[in-house]
């Protein structure tokens, strides 16, 4: 997984509540063994019309075009499971997504593959949110490690991060291999198991 | 004297009263660190074609092996078609990928023509593959499904399902405990997914987030697993992270004699377990929502989240009256998706497609409810209508009974099983702007299809539409 220390790019508004997963990306391209190529399927009813027209949607307008960080209305990522929908989110270039709060899921999964989901209070969604409205000329800096957001007018805000998911995140931590080195304490739980409910170990 | 007092031995300390959610999760913790985020010991896991590619390719990258396939199943559900036509291209590279995965690792399979094949929620209960103080997980958010057994199940990501097929293990912190209690009887009419689409119209859509909802009072007490296993489906849709009831007498005779469910000796200790599961009468939760079921009626969603919840009797709703900003401005922007206006009366929103089937609602007494409801009766001429059964065992017993003969006449199709317009990732679809009641668990924009408009009801209810033609109240049918 790529690190993530700091982060300096255009932050593209979103407003929307209950953004789910569907809408980030929907069942046509979850057909795809991959997890690579998504960023084709991003918001796509949103970006283009039944009969392929582009509509005009915030990522694809000239400002918002290499846009790395969404600012985003609350409940952002609710519904479906399907980690293609931070796959393709990072596919287009999107490290952050700055938002009241998430869905569980969602931002679960935005840890297991490089992208900062930050939880701001709604007071700061909105300065932000009218920050990024101001288009390319607005950059939005992110420090991880001081767990800062700087604005365009050099104003910071401090956010909130679980201490394990930021070291994950600054490190580029592979957790299949941390919990790897738990092994033995695997054994111990599986043979503990065993013996108290066997039930659990006859085979599927 | 002769009288010696007792070595004073204090009283043991009382155990912490805990919640069922609490008991099973300390029940699976392998690791603990200072921060309190928990490896959590996963004791089913169950595979599907769409969110599992990724992770099979990643454990062969790293050259890992698939820590317990015993305790894992794979089965193709969410590509599947439901006619005995061929697949499109994609989705059977997809099903392929999945059958030569199971090969290469080592995982149990139900096949293609595997009679015990189907939605991957329906086929865990029914084989008994779920049990009460489990963790469950799989890729897929309405895993929440199996907590009707009193058990810890929960969707993950991609990522967690290579971790988990990897190391059997979850990296997580403790949820928040939430009860909702439902006292009284339901009225007649009135089911399962009615309670659960009235509860999460409370909690809101993101009601739920950050915690584990246990369900109980006497109309969840009363209802069959099947029942239950609708109202924690859609746990997920108040954004918990899981749903659960307790296990109980309801829940074990479901269970006795399932081909995987314990046998002999092995079930009686698992029963005595199972029975100290309940939370403890005087465990605290972090939240708390009381619902009377006599105040609860048949229901019907009229927008594009499943918060937007309404009795059959009720109207489309006035954004000018929401609540707040954001929420006028979604409702705007669902009525104008859902193409309706304010003020109609739902019973009064033609419909054009009605669907049956899903996770949610695609068990045998879904289809039951169903069926009595469309015996004798015709679909409207303006509405197309499918039955879609959960799993081929759904169908076999559904048939054994004759109801697949009840929808025929009726003029429903009668499909095979799969998820099927639940998410329309096969042929399934909804085409633009077409309306439909179905029995599934979201309405969101192009869930069923792009531009097509859900409407969430109860089989009942949905049958009742098709009659009709139009959104229709069920008990204007009993
Ligand atoms: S029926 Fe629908 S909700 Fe259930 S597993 Fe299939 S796609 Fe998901």
């Amino acid at each position: 997984m790529e690190k993530f220390t700091t982060l300096s790019g255009v932050a593209a508004p979103l407003p929307m509540v209950n953004v789910d997963t569907d809408m980030i990306i929907p069942k046509q391209f979850l057909k795809t063994i991959k997890r690579t190529g998504l960023k084709e399927g991003l918001f796509y009813e949103m970006r283009w019309t039944a009969d392929g027209q582009k509509k005009d949607f915030i990522l694809d307008q000239p400002a918002y075009q290499n846009a790395k960080i969404l600012v985003a209305g609350p409940n952002f990522g609710c519904g479906s499971s399907r980690e293609h929908a931070p796959w393709a989110l990072l596919d287009f270039g999107i490290r952050c997504i700055i938002s009241e709060d998430f869905a569980d899921i969602f931002y679960n999964n935005c840890f297991k593959n490089g992208i900062l989901p930050i939880k701001v209070s709604k007071e700061i969604i909105a300065k932000l949110m009218d920050d990024a409205s101001r288009g390319s000329n607005a950059i939005i800096e992110i420090d991880l490690e001081k767990q800062e957001i700087k604005g365009p007018d050099g104003g910071t805000v401090h956010f909130e991060i679980d201490a394990f998911r930021k070291k994950c995140l600054i490190e580029g931590l592979d957790d299949i291999g941390l919990t790897l080195e738990k092994k033995s304490s695997i054994d111990d739980f599986e043979n503990r198991q065993k013996d108290s409910q066997p039930w659990l170990h006859t085979a599927t | 004297m002769a009288f010696r007092k007792k070595a004073a031995t204090p009283p043991p300390e009382p155990p912490q009263p805990r919640t069922l959610f609490e008991k099973i999760w300390d029940a699976h913790v392998v690791d603990r660190q200072d921060d309190g985020t928990c490896v959590i010991y996963v004791d089913r896991h169950l595979v599907h074609e769409v969110t599992s590619p990724q992770a099979f390719e990643g454990l062969r990258m790293a050259g890992r092996k698939v820590h317990r396939p015993d305790a894992t199943i794979a089965v193709a559900d969410h590509n599947t078609p439901t006619t005995t036509g061929a697949m499109d291209d994609e989705s059977r590279i997809q099903v392929e990928t999945l059958e030569s995965n199971v090969a290469e690792f080592g995982v149990p399979y139900f096949d293609m023509n595997d009679p015990r094949r189907g939605i991957v929620h329906v086929i865990g209960p029914e084989q008994g593959l779920t049990l009460p103080g489990m963790t469950i997980v799989c890729g897929d958010s309405h895993t929440s499904t199996h907590g009707a057994f009193g058990a810890l199940a929960f969707g993950i990501g991609t990522s967690e399902v290579e971790h988990v097929l990897a190391t059997q293990t979850l990296i997580q912190k403790p949820a928040k405990n939430m009860r909702v209690a439902v006292e009284g009887s339901l009225p007649i009419g009135v089911t399962a997914k009615d309670v659960i689409l009235a509860i999460i119209g409370r909690l809101g859509t993101a009601g739920g987030t950050g915690y584990v909802v246990e369900y109980a009072g006497r109309a969840i007490r009363e209802m069959t697993m099947e029942g239950r296993m609708t109202v924690c489906n859609m746990s997920i849709e108040a954004g918990a992270r899981a749903g659960l009831i307790a296990p109980d007498e309801t829940t074990f005779k479901y269970l006795y004699g399932r081909p995987y469910a314990p046998k002999g000796g092995a079930w009686d200790l698992a029963l005595g377990q199972w029975r100290r599961l309940p939370s403890d009468k005087t465990a605290v939760f972090d939240s708390q929502l009381d619902l009377l079921a006599s105040d609860i009626p048949p229901m019907v969603t009229w927008g594009t989240s499943p918060q937007d919840a309404l009795p059959i009797t009720d109207v489309i709703p006035d954004p000018a009256n929401a609540p707040d900003e954001n929420r006028r401005e979604a409702w705007a922007r669902s009525l104008a998706y859902m193409g309706l206006t304010p003020g109609t009366r739902l019973v009064d929103v033609p419909i054009d497609r009605v669907f049956i089937g899903s996770c949610t609602n695609g068990r045998i007494e879904d289809l039951r409810a169903a069926a009595e409801i469309a015996r004798g009766r015709k679909v409207a001429s303006t509405v197309s209508a499918m039955v879609v059964p959960g799993s081929g065992l759904v169908k076999a017993e559904a048939e054994r009974e004759g109801l697949d003969k009840i929808f025929i006449e009726a003029g429903f199709e009668w499909r095979l099983q799969g998820c099927s317009m639940c998410l329309a990732m096969n042929a399934d679809r909804l085409e633009d702007g077409q309306r439909c009641a179905s029995t599934s668990n979201r309405n969101f924009e192009g869930r069923q299809g792009r531009g097509g408009r859900t409407h969430l009801v109860s089989p009942a209810m949905a049958v009742a539409a098709a009659i009709r033609g139009t959104l229709a109240d069920v008990r204007d049918f009993q």
